[in-house]
């Protein structure tokens, strides 16, 4: 739980159409707070027109148009625009021509700050008087970039015939507009109206609904064809309209501001009808050529071996998962997604047959992963559209089409709604609310916010328990239990407003965290040994992981826990070993680091077999190299460079304050490792982990080449799992006696095995073994070591006498002699 | 009258006093000192000498010339002894005066490692809600897409799942997203005893590794599961939280969002820490930083984990140990966490 992208929907909002829906009677600040607190983000805010001066921008109106006296791609335009006589002015736009009148145009006067049309990055400049081959001018008509809407350089922007020429540009094109992030519950406030339902609530004021405009008949089938869902619950309704001589031509300048405003880019009236109907009610709907067309509609999952051509260009394979929109010659589009190329609107189409459907959230999901095919409609559907939407949609952009493309509505609407969806209530207590949020709501209180909302509510009191039977509109398909009711009842009352309290519930069981413990206290021993903790990625890669090994068969990434969708070619593995990365590691810091003393504790996964599930353990690794110590003034000419007696010393401490007394090396090899220089671990028998010089061969690999490295890893899990309870030993009031034995054994005898021995045989007075010098040479013969211990003996309960010190030391001398074939040195 | 007007060897003693004390005086080392010392008082020296008179004088007189020598006696032993003090508590002077050394001269170097800053940040977080009682509980990165969406309410092609994107082992096993499948996890092992743990670990999402992205970061999930969990209580705890996370101070806001796995959702913000409020570049002019994501338990998750939601409430958060430090270091690229890069390391700490 956390936040990552989960605000992956985004709706830019214009102020000025919101206003179509509901009274914004707040600060535009106030709003914005509002409703981010309520889970409509609002990332950002702009506004448009804010640097257009209300004297020197106008709403103009071109009176002549007359050719350049001396420049044959300018012309003059004559614009009045309320203030005074109308002015001349130069312009070489392409969209004014000689002979023209009457346009609507945005009008700058001299002192007017513009945007540089000809320059690349943004850049204002004030407009001034000038003179070109001869004729002045005194100000402008500007294009959409010079206003600063827009890239469009490309002609003036023409705007709608009814505005009143001299209003000031900003009053007349002037917006604001909000950038609303959404999470994926708020899929149905992605649209005009929804967010202006949201703000009606937040606000308190009542929402408009659009003009109901009167449908004639609901059938499925119609004078000019038929629909029919062969999958309900693929398709729960298909609704479409016949809108017959339409025009195609650009859509009115009003509906394209809106939909730049929006993020939309207006193509012509028709698919800009479309998209500003979708942006409007949330509904997405389709235009095909009609006379494209061949007989009755069926919306039905595509046929194995199917292939259809979407509107991109791009011959699909369809699976039996997908559903389509048919006709008698065959699929016409991928239901929900995107239309086929044959059926596409184009410049000649005379009759639209518009499509306005409803369809299954998961499967047009589904689809469109599986297509890797995403447009604006399949997000739409994706996320779950009202079925009870389609008519209104439908009729909204059917009436567009009409008044913006001169076309004629068929008078009837073709409708199938197989699967028509059922009203929901929802039985909420009001202690549930008290229960859930620590704050009572009065029934009043939750009537009130939840009416908002246009949620139906009928209170009950029955046995002094209060109840709300809550009626839940078709457009909220979001809630279905009462959970969902008092996640709205708080959102709306604001969750500042919810008091803020100390937990009163009982505390849990306390449990021990023994294991837990275990780990940070072996980070604050390592730490104390002078080491610093890294963290690598868990993910790797087999060329690291080779890296890494001198011998032996290389690894194979069958041997581990892969991605099947892997980020990049380096993080796609998940290790097995630390020992990769600290390599890495060291690698990486060498050029401004000679001392490194690096430790990580990380997880590994082995993959088990007949497990889905790999077992995760938390491995130790330790890597040092370079001096023992930071360089200083202190250091002799050759300072002491850490190496394998280091890392053991750091291992034997390790051991020590865990208290794992069992722990025990031997030497071994490993395809890291030097091979005479490698211990493995054990304890209690159980392999625990190998420790050693790194390969030089290996180390060259890493850029390390001429370094002395060691290196430990151990599975920390087991190695924590074996720590004894801590006894405490009395202090001996009585005196200790010291004894030093030197046995001379075979070079090749392991000293712990000598320990062992001098262990076993000492009992229990014998308290405590310390190896003081190891030696070769004269007079010890070749292939033999001296090994000296400082031997010290106690009692608890008196004072050990001479006598019993000397059978002592007798029985280590005869039994390592016994054992070992050791002999002692005198 | 004196003593000396009737006799001479009073006189005389009182002249080695005066040249004993007068030469004393002069001697500045130790074995000039003890020449001193047998020249005056030795049992050839001065003042024995004048004393062997004594013998000779009339019995009458001997008490008063004896008793002005011993007196000459203990004032020169006296005063030797004063100066073998002085003398040596000068040597010590000049010998500790020459012991100077450079007090601003670096000392000798002790070498003690760093914990990685995660961990210091996962520590004092532990720390806090330790503090308020909740336990930690340990959990797999490793997780069936079962327990990382579906117990979680996210069931297969939700839209919710567009919040997540995610490294798949395949069709069923993902790398966990967030920590929240430990909270099923933790659901089924202590039900039906209420429950207070924090869930630290390391979680991965499939995402370009930029600046502001990895695949890989630590998450701290918390869980409290009881008879009488408030939506109350999920503010006063995280109030706490950040309080003491960031400073008494500090304003904190609970704003509504949505997790498919609670209800009601939020997300916490808390007043910038740079600009205190007043908007600036990182809380990106808005005065708040976005702090955590937390709600109470969705009744299907607690279902799911095996409690009655009729009888049992809960609440989780979740927090980026990686995040934070970011936002109180102002670390402004989030791969050096686990990049190794020492020289980022050995900052902290
Ligand atoms: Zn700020």
């Amino acid at each position: 739980m956390i936040r990552g992208c989960i605000r992956d929907m985004s709706m830019r909002a214009p102020l000025s159409w919101l206003k179509d829906f509901v009274d914004i009677t707040i600060p535009l600040d106030t709003l914005v707070d509002r409703m981010t607190m309520a889970g409509l983000e609002v990332g950002g805010v702009e506004h448009i027109g804010a640097d257009w001066q209300h004297d020197k921008l106008f709403v103009g109106e071109v009176v002549e148009v007359s050719a350049h006296p001396h420049a044959d791609r300018l012309v003059l335009a004559t614009v009045a625009y309320g203030q005074g006589e109308p002015q001349t002015v130069i312009t070489g736009a392409p969209n004014l021509k000689p002979g023209d009148r009457g346009q609507k145009v945005a009008f700058a006067v001299e002192g007017a700050q513009l945007h540089d049309g000809y320059s690349e990055t943004p850049r204002l400049q004030t407009l001034s008087r000038t003179s070109i081959r001869g004729v002045e001018s005194a100000g402008m008509v500007c294009s959409e970039k010079e206003l600063g809407l827009s890239d469009d350089h490309t002609g003036v922007i023409i705007l709608d015939p009814d505005l009143p020429v001299g209003r000031p540009l900003k009053d007349a094109l002037g917006d604001v507009v909000l950038e609303v992030e959404l999470t994926p519950n708020l899929a149905r406030a992605n649209c005009i109206v929804g967010l202006a339902r949201e703000i009606a609530a937040l606000t308190g004021q009542p929402w408009r609904a659009g003009p109901a405009a009167a449908a004639g008949s609901l059938v499925p089938t119609t004078a000019y064809g038929s629909v029919a869902s062969a999958d309900a619950e693929l398709c729960a309704r298909y609704s479409a309209s016949l809108i017959e001589n339409v025009t195609i031509q650009p859509s009115p300048p009003w509906m394209q501001r809106r939909l730049q405003y929006a993020g939309q880019r207006p193509i012509n009236n028709i698919v800009d009808i479309t998209n500003y109907v979708m942006l409007e009610t949330g509904q997405p709907l389709h235009a095909f050529d009609y006379e494209t067309l061949q007989g009755g509609v069926v919306v039905r999952r595509a046929r194995l071996g199917e292939t259809m051509q979407t509107l991109d260009g791009v011959e699909r394979q369809l699976t039996t998962d997908m559903l389509l929109i048919t006709d008698d010659s065959g699929p016409i589009a991928l239901a929900g997604v995107m239309g086929g190329a044959a059926t596409e609107v184009t410049e000649g189409t005379r009759h639209i047959f518009l499509e306005s459907a409803n369809f299954n959230f998961v499967n047009i999901r589904r689809t469109s992963q599986q297509l890797r095919l995403h447009s604006e409609a399949a997000q739409r559907f994706g996320r779950r559209v009202d079925p009870d939407l389609t008519i209104s949609a439908l009729l909204r952009a059917s009436r567009l089409m009409e008044t913006l493309g001169g076309g004629a509505l068929h008078p009837d609407i073709a409708d199938t709604y197989p699967a028509p969806s059922s009203p929901k209530t929802i039985m909420l207590r009001a202690a549930e609310v008290t229960r859930i949020l620590g704050m009572e709501f009065s029934p009043a209180d939750m009537t009130r916010i939840l009416t908002s909302l246009e949620f139906g509510c009928m209170t009950y009191h029955k046995n002094g328990d209060t109840r709300l039977e809550v009626a839940v509109p078709s457009h909220r398909l979001d809630v279905s239990e009462p959970a969902d009711l008092i996640e709205e009842i708080a959102r709306i009352h604001g969750y500042d407003a919810i008091p803020t309290t100390l937990i009163r519930d009982v505390l849990p069981p306390q449990r021990s965290q023994s294991h837990l413990e275990g780990l940070e206290q072996t980070r604050d021993i390592l730490v104390g040994c002078g080491l610093t903790e890294i963290l690598s990625y868990s993910l790797s890669n087999l060329d690291s992981i080779n890296r890494a090994r001198t011998e032996g068969p290389p690894a194979v990434a069958d041997d581990y826990i892969g991605l099947a969708n892997p980020i990049s070619q380096e993080r796609q593995l998940l290790r097995q070993s630390l020992l990769p990365s600290l390599l890495e590691t060291l690698s990486t810091n060498r050029r401004y680091r000679q001392r490194m003393a690096l430790f990580e504790i990380g997880r590994v996964y082995q993959p088990q077999a007949g497990e889905e599930l790999p077992r995760e353990q938390r491995y130790l690794g330790i890597a040092i190299t370079g001096p023992l110590l930071p360089r200083s003034w202190h250091d002799a000419d050759e300072p002491p460079q850490f190496g394998w007696t280091h890392l053991k010393g750091i291992i034997d401490t390790l051991v020590q304050r865990l208290n794992v007394p069992q722990v025990r090396f031997a030497a071994a090899t490993h395809a890291a490792l030097h091979p005479a220089r490698t211990a493995a671990l054990s304890v209690n028998g159980e392999a625990l982990g190998i420790a050693g010089d790194v390969h030089p061969q290996v180390c060259e690999r890493f850029d390390l080449a001429g370094r002395s490295v060691a290196m430990l890893e151990l599975n920390l899990d087991l190695l924590l799992a074996h720590r004894q309870p801590r006894h405490y030993q009395p202090i001996s009031r009585f005196p200790a006696v010291l004894e030093d034995v030197a046995l001379v054994v075979d070079d090749d005898l392991p000293a712990q095995v000598v320990e062992d021995a001098i262990r076993a045989a000492g009992g229990e007075w014998l308290r405590d073994v310390t190896l003081f010098d190891l030696y070769y040479g004269e007079p010890i013969p070749d292939g033999k070591k001296s090994l000296a211990y400082a031997l010290t003996f106690q009692a608890d309960d008196r004072s050990l006498t001479e006598d019993e010190v000397r059978v002592l030391y007798r029985r280590i001398q005869a039994h390592t002699a016994a054992e070992l074939g050791a002999a002692m040195r005198e | 009258m004196s003593v000396s007007d009737q006799n001479p060897l009073v006189d005389q003693l009182r002249e080695v006093h005066t040249e004993a004390l007068e030469r004393l005086v002069l001697v500045s080392d130790l074995t000039a000192l003890d020449d001193w010392r047998v020249h005056y008082l030795g049992r050839k020296g001065a003042l024995t000498q004048v004393m062997r008179g004594i013998g000779t004088l009339p019995t009458e007189q001997r008490p008063q010339v004896g008793q002005v020598s011993n007196e000459v006696k203990s004032a020169l032993e006296a005063a030797f002894e004063a100066q073998v003090g002085a003398i040596k508590q000068a040597k010590l002077a000049k010998t500790l005066a020459q012991e100077r050394v450079d007090v601003t001269l670096p000392g000798y170097p002790v070498s003690l490692g760093r914990l990685h800053p995660s961990t210091q940040t996962l520590r004092e977080i532990a720390a806090i809600f330790g503090g308020m009682g909740f336990q930690i509980f340990d959990s797999r990165e490793v997780e069936s897409d079962y327990y990382n969406f579906e117990l979680l309410n996210i069931p297969p092609y939700h839209p919710a799942r567009d919040m997540w994107d995610t490294f798949y082992v395949n069709e069923r096993v993902v790398l966990r997203t967030h920590t929240s499948p430990g909270q099923i996890r933790a659901m089924q092992a202590f039900h039906p005893d209420p429950i207070r743990v924090i869930l630290p670990g390391m979680c991965y999402r499939y995402e370009a590794i930029t600046a502001r992205s990895e695949i890989m970061f630590h998450q701290v999930e918390g869980l409290a599961v009881g008879e009488h969990i408030t939506m109350a209580d999920l503010k006063g705890v995280l109030v706490n939280f950040a309080r003491r996370m960031y400073g008494a101070e500090r304003q904190v806001r609970f704003r509504c969002s949505h997790f498919p796995f609670t209800e009601p959702s939020v997300e916490v913000d808390m007043d910038c820490i740079v600009c205190n409020g007043a908007g600036c570049t990182l809380c990106k002019q808005t005065g708040w930083l976005e702090i955590l994501g937390a709600g109470m338990v969705h009744p299907t998750v607690l279902r799911n984990g095996g409690y009655d939601p009729e009888r049992f409430s809960g609440f989780a958060f979740g927090m980026g140990p990686e995040r934070i430090m970011m936002q109180k270091y102002g670390i402004d690229d989030i791969r050096y966490f686990f990049s190794n890069d020492l020289r980022f390391l050995e900052q902290f700490g």
